[in-house]
């Protein structure tokens, strides 16, 4: 139907980006077409080995579901996204889809190495989220191509993950936020399979790999996880703007992943803690 | 310059009854409740998705309703704040408000008891932080916030030990 309707029509999910922006006239789109009518997108399913979110689960159906409590990270960024109302439309795959710099999904999925099943006139494709995004607000989907699924590879026993997002009040975007998934080996307790990623750094969210070859194989002592932090700021390039300064997002993203790391190791330890979003 | 749009039939169950009209597709779904089913309870604050004032439940879901197209409410149930009262007698969260001071414009007032409402109905006995995350999405310009997470708290209680006494 997309296809028929030409380049300039428009998909609605959450409709939490799109009508806001087509208030502004910033978008302007020919037609929409509403995906809500559909039955069976709103699904967040575990399998063995994945996790697959459809493409109407909403931020709070995450937030709900079991599997976020095994996979606590996905929580932290669920539970955290603007408000109650936004999260109750909001879809994960809609805030992929519109790629803001500041989004919150793009940096805990890069962790995740999550993969996206995208349906579209050509057929059947999966992209891997880091080739999904090209730059702020644009992705390599097709005009008439949708997300169908989510696809979340479950981590290993022994995971841990943590998001944390630092934002002004509940209805604005992060002012710097960052995800940390790791595993602790079991018999000497060294971190690997380690991914940082960092949000609001720039045209879109990206992983922080000199941090995380610095983590592996490492012990996460305090001096550790300090020194990766440190390590992932010397990778990110935040910009100014309204919301503060390259140097005090700099400030604020090394203490984040030091704090995320933290909270990371002490999940993959099997605590359990509560966390996510914090508002000044 | 004004052409006229198409519009499409819909109807929308508010607070029980059945209201059936004609929309423009672009139509949001607070201004089909207030200036058509004629229910002005629910208040535009900012039409922006930021002050919650508009929030109603749809399906059982709170949600800004000025986020949202009133073709997309088609066949669905919204609860406005008129749907609060019950046979003359206010809801016990109008009630513990009322009593508490916990509104002076009143502007905010209709936003912040629906997402109390969804809040108490998924959360019966809530934290005062976990009712600070319940509102986070309403804005209120007078009263500081105090009283209505005390109102909010002293409903919960109300409520649950209703409950109690019912069982
Ligand atoms: C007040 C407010 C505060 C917010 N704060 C945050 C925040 O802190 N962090 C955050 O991450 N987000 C935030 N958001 C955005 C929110 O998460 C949105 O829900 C999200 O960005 C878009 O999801 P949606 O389902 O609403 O998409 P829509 O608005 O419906 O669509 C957005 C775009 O994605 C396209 N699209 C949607 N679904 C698909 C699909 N399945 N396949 C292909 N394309 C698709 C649409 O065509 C459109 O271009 C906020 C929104 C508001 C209103
Ligand atoms: S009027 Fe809808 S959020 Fe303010
Ligand atoms: S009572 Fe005036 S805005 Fe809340």
């Amino acid at each position: 139907m997309l296809s028929q309707l030409g380049e300039e029509a428009k998909l609605l999910a959450g409709g939490q980006s799109l009508i806001p922006l087509m208030k502004l006239r910033l978008a302007q789109p020919s037609d929409l077409v509403d995906l809500n009518f559909i039955s069976g997108l709103d699904t967040v399913d575990k399998g063995s080995d994945e996790i697959a979110v459809g493409a109407l689960a909403r931020h709070s159906d995450v937030a709900d579901s079991d599997v976020s409590g095994q996979v606590p990270i996905l929580r932290d960024c669920a539970s955290g996204i603007a408000d109650i109302q936004v999260r109750n439309r909001g879809t994960v795959a809609g805030s992929l889809a519109e790629a803001d710099p500041s989004g919150d999904w793009t940096p805990v999925l890069l962790t995740l190495d999550a993969q996206l099943h995208c349906l579209g006139s050509q057929g059947s494709r999966m992209i891997a989220l880091e080739d999904f995004i090209e730059d702020a607000y644009s992705t390599v989907l097709q005009p008439a191509e949708v997300i169908r699924r989510v696809r979340i590879p479950i981590p290993p026993a022994g995971s841990g993950g943590a998001y944390l997002a630092f934002k002004r009040s509940a209805q604005v975007y992060a002012t710097a936020s960052a995800a940390v998934q790791l595993q602790l080996q079991l018999q000497d307790e060294t971190c690997r399979q380690v991914r940082i990623a960092l949000g609001c750094v720039g045209l879109t969210a990206a992983r922080a790999t000199q941090a995380e070859d610095f983590l592996s194989g490492k012990h996460p002592s305090a001096e550790n996880l300090a020194s990766a932090a440190e390590a992932a700021v010397e990778d990110a390039q935040p910009v100014s703007d309204v919301k503060g300064s390259a140097a005090y997002k700099k400030t604020l993203l090394r203490a984040l992943v030091r704090r995320a790391a933290e909270r990371a190791v002490r999940r993959a330890r099997g605590e359990q803690l509560e966390g996510g979003h914090e508002y000044v | 310059m004004s052409e006229a749009i198409p519009t499409v039939p819909i109807e929308v169950k508010i607070n029980g009854e059945a209201c059936r009209d004609k929309v423009e597709p672009r139509t949001l779904l607070v201004d089909f409740i207030r200036q058509q089913a004629c229910l002005t309870g629910t208040h535009v604050g900012c039409e922006t998705t930021y002050c919650g004032a508009c929030t109603v439940l749809l399906n059982g879901r709170s949600v800004k309703s000025c986020t949202v197209f009133a073709v997309q409410a088609d066949q669905g149930e919204v609860q406005t704040v008129e749907g609060l009262e019950q046979d003359g007698q206010l809801h016990p969260l109008q009630k513990a408000f009322s009593r508490e001071h916990a509104l002076q414009c009143g502007y905010c007032t209709p936003g912040l008891l629906m997402s109390a409402l969804h809040l108490l109905q998924r959360n019966p006995c809530p934290s005062q932080s976990e009712i600070r995350k319940g509102i986070a999405g309403n804005l209120c310009r007078c009263t500081g916030y105090q009283n209505i997470i005390s109102a909010i708290e002293k409903a919960a209680q109300e409520m649950g030990g209703r409950k109690t006494a019912e069982e």
